[in-house]
């Protein structure tokens, strides 16, 4: 929405990167009005300059842009960009907000994004956007997809810096530019705010040691990502700053920034740099086979779901090699500019080599100005920088009322950013809970024509994606080729048609021209198809007349070496596709009601949390445990490495769900059945004996997973062999139970990382390192070592894994195909002990260590119950049996099916306070439906033609949700379909003998015409001389 | 989602389920040129409705090669195969294998050695059976078990043969034999030397189509 009058909201979201951008989307669809103030010219933050997304190395501005679009199109989202917070006064459900709106020069309502103004402004500035790798104009949009996507002048401007030049003002037809126009304050009052300010990220300048400003060859990260992508400097050609030229041998550099104790550097772990350096290699590898690849690193940790398997991909590619060593910036030569790298091998001692390209792996640290932003918030800040949060809730700060959200509460990726995000709709709607709906807005769409009596009238637009599809399809010639097509009236391309211009562009042309059917020839409908029908509700015609031609992922990306057979495939996709449409028919859409109460299964901490989350925004929750007791895995967990007193903090957990009106628990159970869809599902559990029946309209799957009972290294041999859980309840068991033991030895990655489990468990490390310490503490004369393959003690926990090495606890890594060996034998004294041989990388020796115990960090393994709980919710689990999330980024709380939605160790290990963040944003999400009283079922579903119904009743059986039954007629029994329960799957209609039963959307017509043009060759007439037999 | 390149010749045309792959589908693609039909879908115990749909593709799939295979059209040139959505190296591998399999197989009836004209009225025979095979699917080749293996067996049992033989390859004479006579009129020995039967089975086939009205016998 554009800005308008409003000064009065419930919750004002401040930052609007990824993270603030999903708080805004999902407050707002859980009925709160919400401001979105974002410092620069447009939303979409970090997230927005990044090329792709680790590890599925999706577009990351493809992704993401829709949602920009969602905000600026959603009733209860204010957006306000260019403008900064000044101050924040009141208290939690009443704070006063003042903003001051900087001077963008033109006018959001009137410019209309033309650009105009950016073509004849004769100033070049460096681009921001492309991280001044190259120039734009003084006016300029800040990229295309930008929302708003309206110019704002640089402060480099002529007319602002001596008042000589006009003639933006005197191009722009609109009149939208005031070259006099001055900042605004605004004064908003809101209920509670969420910060989602970002990261800043590390400035190599600032120490000057790695050649960073100096040396043109040397760029950052951030950098390269922007000569990756298609809208960068290069236009998608990765070409190095001195020459232009491509490089042939790239280095990248890890921890820039990051885990260094010295001035200037950041302590902690940036949690990110390993999988983004690895997602570079890959992409930079796309772009020219032949490049050379060394990469510099420390530890490598890729502890997220599914970086293991990117690493490994990665370091399997050929002409890629990974160095374990520490490197100094060299010098540059003279004459190729190239630059040099000192670093140091295990086998060869220190080498000098030469790249012509270095990229730094900068760190992540506190968005610039966090000390005045803490100040205005009234907030604290942690000793990094970050704002201050407890373990046991990651989302709320030290101020009530104001939550965070995304890498402002330390380094995270994006899901973890989208999950806090959620998760802040969950606190501050439990805050708000009166309030929910009360400012609602309701989208206003204009009458639907009625296209009963028009020909059809086909649009075509294509788009070139950036780069990624025309670079690889002729797009003109495609519009040409469409243009020609049976009822085709009008065709054009388009950059990026999902950007909000060019859709409310597509909504005028659909008015203007007349069009009844819509075919985009761009992406995937998964992403893009909600979009785009809104677009055509926008344009006045029935959202079911479009169809995508997907001619990215089913042939730009597929056949990019290809290129003719790809533009030749593009044009048969699109002709296929105004095929398709031509048969298409208007279809309604129907309201489901939604039951307000929720079921939660698991009663770990992820359920617990997620049920109080629940129950405290005043819905009923029933909460589902197979044990006795609630708690779960956390009942064997005494502490945490921030040092929270897990066993007390757990106790009152569960006594404030005993003790919530709205939680009903029940114990000892197992569901036997789920029935239903979103909105309505009926779940039987068998709880103590009794079989209950409970109808809810969302549930959260939050089932945990379990500690891997390790067969390796004598574990359940030889009692002195622990995993890290059994170590911990020693530890606690008795003060001074440990007395005895001088010397342990752990071992790392116990059943993960390997063939069968290619994952990492994620916590081990951590908790290895929290054992280590208590155990030093406890007796500072023990022997402590931790035998690991990278040590991944990602973020703040890089800390106490220093501590742990201050304090005496010796690290020896080792290789997986050599690794330790553990044998029952004695010491030097002659004592009972386990010998543990591992091979010392460093002195090329073997050595023997004597062990009182051993500890192995076992891996995290799905629960055994997994495989039952998602048959009966019909949801899918992952390559490594967890469950598998709608969208790896975007979705990460979500399954695909609608109204599931998970959270905790099911989805992927993680920590307390993860689980917790996560808990709340499994939450956070669910209420975004059950807020509604109704959700929209899709107009995609089954009806019978009763004249050609033979009472057969092959469709009855075929449909397992019960969604077809007999109806007494005038004529006879005839099969009837509930269009409630239709999935619209469309099995009925293959089993139908006369085609009675037509699947709306894909009946036999729309899907033949498809094929009869699959076939077609481009004059329009079949490839062969097989006409007309199948009719 | 990986990006791996695959055969430039597959065209996609999007289903909700495999189970809605229609062998009408599958004839009309190949009575308009294509070479061959590939369908992807989840892997059994994937399924993400209720209905398990796939298990019916599987089905289908079967009783559409067995009569292809029946009229001499390759059984190869149909083919089935569990690909989830998170499987893009799969998919371009399949992909790409499917393609070198037709190419092997040359043009659809070329491969066979039927000329266009035969091929004609074998596909039209096919597309034209489909509503009873539906029926004769329900009744009597409804695999009972949905388990993969239960579906291949099935298919290889002599049962499976009999119901064909009994039920459909009647039909597939009858209604080819029909197709050549709405072309032209045709001596018994002509239509028993193009459909590969005997003059006998020929002139029982016509004299029950001759009763229900549907040809005419031409005694001069």
């Amino acid at each position: 929405m554009s800005t308008t009058g409003n000064t009065f909201g419930d919750v004002m979201v401040v930052g609007g990167g990824i993270s603030g951008i999903q708080a805004a989307l999902d407050l707002a669809t859980s009925g709160y009005k919400v401001f979105l103030v974002e410092r620069s010219p447009t939303i979409g933050g970090k997230m927005a300059q990044l090329d792709k997304t680790f590890p599925t190395n999706d577009c990351s501005m493809c992704i993401e842009s829709p949602k920009f679009i969602e905000c600026d199109r959603h009733p209860n989202i204010e957006i306000l960009t260019y403008t900064e917070v000044e101050t924040v006064e009141g208290q939690a459900g009443d704070f006063e907000v003042t903003l001051e709106k900087k001077a963008r020069y033109v006018d959001e309502d009137l410019c209309t994004g033309c650009t105009v103004c950016s073509e004849y402004c004769p100033i070049p500035v460096p681009d921001p956007f492309n991280q001044e790798l190259s120039d734009n104009k003084a006016i300029h949009i800040y990229f295309s997809q930008a929302v708003p996507l309206v110019p704002y002048i640089d402060g480099r401007c002529r007319y602002l810096e001596d008042r000589k030049c006009t003639i933006c003002e005197s191009v722009c037809k609109n009149k939208a530019i005031n070259l006099n126009a001055k900042p605004e304050k605004k004064v908003i009052k809101v209920g509670a705010i969420v910060l989602s300010p970002g990261y800043g990220v590390f400035d190599p300048r600032l120490r000057n040691d790695y050649g960073y400003g100096i040396y043109q060859n040397v760029v950052t990260s951030m950098d390269f990502e922007r000569l990756l992508c298609a809208t960068g400097p290069h236009e998608g050609e990765v070409l190095r700053p001195s020459d232009h030229q491509h490089p042939k041998k790239v280095a990248w550099i890890h921890c820039v920034g990051s885990r260094q104790i010295s001035e200037g550097g950041h302590s902690y772990c940036s949690s990110v740099c390993c999988s983004y350096i690895q997602k570079q290699v890959i992409l930079a590898r796309d772009h020219d086979a032949d490049l050379q690849a060394m990469i510099f690193h420390n530890d490598i940790r890729s502890f997220g779901k599914d970086f293991e398997r990117f690493y490994q991909r990665t370091a399997d590619m050929p002409g890629v090699e990974f160095v374990r060593s520490y490197v100094d910036i060299g010098r540059e030569i003279p004459d190729s500019r190239n630059v040099t790298i000192r670093y140091a091998t295990e086998r060869e001692g220190v080498k000098e080599e030469e790249f012509d390209l270095v990229v730094l792996g900068v760190g992540l640290g506190p968005p610039a100005g966090v000390q005045q932003l803490a100040r205005q918030f009234g907030i604290e800040l942690d000793h990094h920088g970050f704002c201050r949060t407890s373990p046991t809730n990651p989302i709320e700060t030290t101020r009530e009322g104001i939550f965070v959200s995304g890498a402002f509460k330390g380094p995270m990726d994006i899901p973890e950013s989208v999950v806090a995000a959620s998760a802040a709709n969950a606190l501050a709607g439990a805050l708000l809970k009166s309030r929910r709906g009360k400012l609602d807005t309701d989208r206003v769409y204009p009458e639907e024509r009625d296209t009963t009596e028009e020909e059809p009238r086909v649009g075509v637009f294509a788009c070139h994606c950036g780069a990624n599809i025309g670079r690889v399809v002729d797009i003109p010639s495609v519009v040409d080729y469409a243009k020609d097509l049976p009822n085709v009236c009008h065709a054009e391309e388009g950059l990026f048609i999902c950007s909000t211009d060019a859709a409310a562009q597509i909504a005028e042309t659909i008015r203007e021209k007349g069009l009844n059917r819509v075919v985009v020839a761009a992406c995937t409908p998964r992403t893009h198809e909600p979009l785009f029908r809104d677009t055509l509700r926008e344009g006045g015609i029935n959202q079911y007349f479009f169809d995508m031609a997907n001619i990215r992922e089913h042939c730009s990306w597929v056949h990019s070496k290809q290129k003719e057979e790809a533009t030749a495939k593009a044009k048969d996709i699109v002709r296929m596709s105004v095929a398709r449409t031509i048969g298409l028919e208007p279809l309604q859409e129907f309201e489901l009601p939604v039951n307000k109460a929720a079921l939660v299964v698991g009663g770990g901490v992820a359920g617990m949390t997620a049920a109080l989350g629940l129950a405290n925004q005043g819905f009923h929750v029933h909460l589902v445990e197979k044990e006795k007791n609630l708690g779960g895995m956390a009942r064997r967990i005494r502490t945490t490495l921030e040092g929270l007193d897990v066993e007390e903090w757990l106790a009152g957990l569960i006594r404030q769900i005993y003790q919530h009106p709205r939680v009903h628990v029940s114990h000892e159970a197992t569901i036997t059945d789920v029935s239903g869809y979103v909105g309505s599902f009926e779940t039987t559990v068998l709880s103590e004996g009794q079989t209950k029946v409970i109808q809810h309209g969302a549930a959260i799957l939050a089932t945990g997973a379990d500690e891997y009972r390790p067969t390796e290294h004598l574990h359940g041999e030889d009692e002195r062999v622990l995993t890290q859980l059994e170590l911990e309840e020693r530890i606690h068991a008795a003060p001074g139970g440990l007395a005895d033991i001088r010397s342990v030895v752990m071992i790392q990655c116990v059943g993960c990382r390997q063939e069968g489990r290619e994952y990492c468990s994620r916590v081990c490390c951590s908790e290895a390192v929290k054992n280590a310490l208590a155990l030093k503490r406890q007796n500072p004369q023990m022997d402590v070592r931790i035998l690991f393959r990278d040590m991944r003690t990602y973020g703040m926990a890089e800390d106490q894994y220093r501590e742990a090495a201050d304090l005496g606890v010796d690290f020896i890594r080792f290789e997986p195909e050599d690794g330790p060996v553990v044998e029952p034998g004695t010491d030097e004294e002659g004592r009972r002990v386990l010998n543990v041989t591992v091979p010392d990388t460093i002195l090329g020796q073997r050595l023997v260590l004597d062990a009182d115990l051993v500890v192995l960090s076992a891996a995290v393994v799905p629960s055994a119950g997994m495989p039952e709980m998602t048959r009966l919710f019909k949801v899918p689990v992952s390559p490594d049996g967890l469950f598998q999330e709608a969208h790896v980024k975007l979705r990460p709380v979500d399954f695909a099916a609608d109204g599931v939605f998970m959270c905790g160790s099911g989805h992927y290990p993680k920590h307390l306070s993860e689980t917790i963040s996560q808990a709340y944003g499994a939450a956070g999400r669910a209420v975004t439906l059950l807020s509604h009283e109704t959700v929209t079922a899709s107009g995609s579903v089954c009806e019978v033609t009763e004249n050609d119904c033979i009472s057969c009743g092959a469709c009855i059986t075929a449909c397992t949700y019960g969604a077809i039954s007999w109806n007494e007629t005038p004529v006879g029994r005839k099969a009837l379909v509930n269009p409630a329960l239709c999935k619209g799957d469309g099995l009925c209609c293959a089993k139908c003998p006369t085609d009675a039963v037509v699947l709306r959307h894909f009946t036999n017509d729309e899907v033949f015409n498809q094929i009869d043009a699959a076939l077609a060759d481009a004059s329009g007439t079949p490839q062969k001389e097989l006409q007309e037999v199948a009719k | 989602m990986t990006r791996q390149s695959y055969a430039t010749e597959i065209r996609i045309i999007r289903l909700m389920c495999t189970g809605r792959a229609d062998l009408a589908f599958v004839f009309r693609a190949l009575s308009k040129g294509a070479d061959g039909v590939i369908i992807g879908g989840c892997w059994p115990g994937e399924c993400h409705y209720v209905t398990e749909g796939n298990y019916d593709a599987l089905g289908n799939m079967l009783l559409g090669k067995k009569l292809m295979d029946h009229v001499g059209i390759s059984a190869t040139r149909l083919r089935l195969e569990w690909i989830s959505a998170a499987e893009g190296a799969r998919f371009a591998e399949v992909m790409s294998d499917f393609a070198r399999q037709l190419r092997e197989l040359g043009p659809l009836g070329e491969g066979e050695g039927i000329g266009p004209e035969d091929l004609r009225m074998k596909l039209g025979a096919l597309s034209q059976l489909v509503p009873y095979v539906k029926l004769v699917e329900r009744e009597k080749l409804r695999v009972p078990e949905k388990v993969e293996k239960a579906y291949y067996d099935f298919y290889e049992s002599e049962r499976a043969d009999r119901v064909f033989g009994e039920l459909f390859a009647d039909k597939l004479a009858v209604s080819q034999a029909l197709m050549l006579l709405a072309e032209k009129p045709r001596t018994t020995r002509e239509l028993s030397e193009r459909l590969g039967l005997t003059a006998s089975e020929i002139g029982k086939h016509m004299n029950d189509s001759s009763r229900q009205g549907l040809v005419r016998f031409d005694m001069a």
